[in-house]
């Protein structure tokens, strides 16, 4: 500030504030924070079984024996325990996904907001009875 | 003897202070005793220097928000019941930056929820002759939840996509304008998209959802987030199908 001679100059005050860095880890620090990171990155599996069925559906137009090999790489151990977290991942990514269906869908009814159940609900019927639909063909022999 | 408590409270002085440090206080432990009603027994008998906001004591003001062991809390509805005989550690609210002690620095917040416009807009007023405009119980029930709103900045707090990226409008400044877009009455949804739907608005958000979580109004801030973004990309499509509509 410029002293205007007659008048007393004040020095204006600059608070020094302490500021916090973030973590690297911060998603560590809650178990909220941590399962919120693992549904995220549930993303990459579901992309890795979309990958899979392509190349599932690309050894199929190749004829038996290209579907045999991919079969056999399938029983590979290693694939094995990479589709058995995949598997999990994509549970844990359906099951978060329809719980929180109801939070980002205020659907009202008669005035009313209609019960988170009957958001959720639904989704979660058509999931079990799709699956069973795909468990039925696959499994009756 | 009488039965004590401890409490690690965050001690910062901008002059001498490097960094926060904890100090460890002895207050008596009453069951009865919030941890502010703690924090105000240290001033009046321990450390008269200790700095913290407070005022209303009942959970309307706002003022009173800190982290306790961690989690972002109002002070004035925390029981130290709830953690005796464990010490309990007081902190200034996380994400935002320290003053004083538990004083934080509040003006970013407030500076978001003036971009929001969180009042009501009208296009034209009628004459005060035609008198007030009326609401049904049904119209007030659809934004009610959001106008309980304190501005706390708990959910600032305990939101770590505004901890990572400053710019983010966060939680309570979004629920407050969905609070006036959803209102019968206001008319400017359209001057609050803007802000809303640019990056740093709506889309920033991952939908933690721990804002919902800590809210001691049960305002649902993630819920209205999650709502908006809904209505925005409703508001894309239109536009892009109907690009000579209203602007």
């Amino acid at each position: 500030m410029k002293s205007s001679g007659t008048a007393p100059s004040y020095t204006p005050y600059h608070p020094k504030w302490y500021r916090r860095r973030v973590s690297t880890y911060w998603w560590l620090q809650r178990g909220e924070y941590l399962k919120f990171v693992l549904r995220e990155m549930s993303s990459i599996f579901g992309a890795y079984f979309v990958v899979i069925t392509l190349v599932q559906l690309y050894a199929l137009s190749r004829g038996p024996q290209a579907y045999a090999d991919f079969e056999n790489w399938l029983k590979n151990p290693l694939v094995i325990a990479l589709n058995a977290i995949s598997f999990f991942f994509v549970v844990f990514h359906t099951i978060t996904w329809f719980n929180l269906a109801p939070r980002a869908m205020a659907v009202r009814l008669g005035g009313k907001r209609v019960p988170d159940l009957l958001i959720s609900g639904p989704n979660f019927v058509a999931w079990i009875v799709v699956s069973a639909v795909i468990a039925w063909f696959l499994l009756r022999g | 003897m009488a039965e004590t408590i401890k409490l690690e409270i965050a001690r910062f002085s901008p002059e001498r202070d490097a960094a926060p440090r904890l100090e460890t206080f002895e207050v008596p432990y009453r069951k009865d005793w919030v941890v502010l009603d703690a924090l105000n027994y240290i001033k009046d008998k321990s450390d008269g220097s200790l700095t913290y906001r407070w005022s209303c004591r009942m959970g309307i003001c706002g003022s009173c928000g800190m982290m306790v062991n961690g989690e972002p809390k109002l002070t004035c509805a925390t029981f130290l019941a709830d953690y005796a005989p464990t010490p309990v550690r007081v902190e200034p609210l996380r994400n935002f930056p320290v003053v004083r002690d538990l004083v934080i620095a509040m003006t970013d917040f407030m500076h978001k929820l003036v971009e929001m416009k969180p009042w009501i807009i009208r296009k034209e007023e009628k004459p005060l002759s035609e008198g007030e405009y009326l609401q049904t119980p049904e119209q007030l029930d659809i934004y009610k939840q959001y106008s309980m709103c304190i501005n706390c900045m708990l959910c600032y707090a305990a939101c770590p996509v505004y901890g990572l990226d400053p710019l983010f409008s966060g939680p309570a400044a979004i629920a407050l304008a969905q609070r006036y877009n959803l209102d019968s009455r206001d008319q400017g949804a359209k001057e609050r998209f803007t802000t809303l739907s640019q990056h740093e608005g709506i889309w920033a958000c991952t939908f933690v959802g721990e804002c919902t979580e800590v809210c001691p109004k049960h305002v649902d801030p993630a819920g209205a987030i999650q709502q908006y973004k809904l209505t925005a990309a409703k508001e894309w499509f239109k536009s892009m199908l109907l690009p000579w509509g209203e602007k």
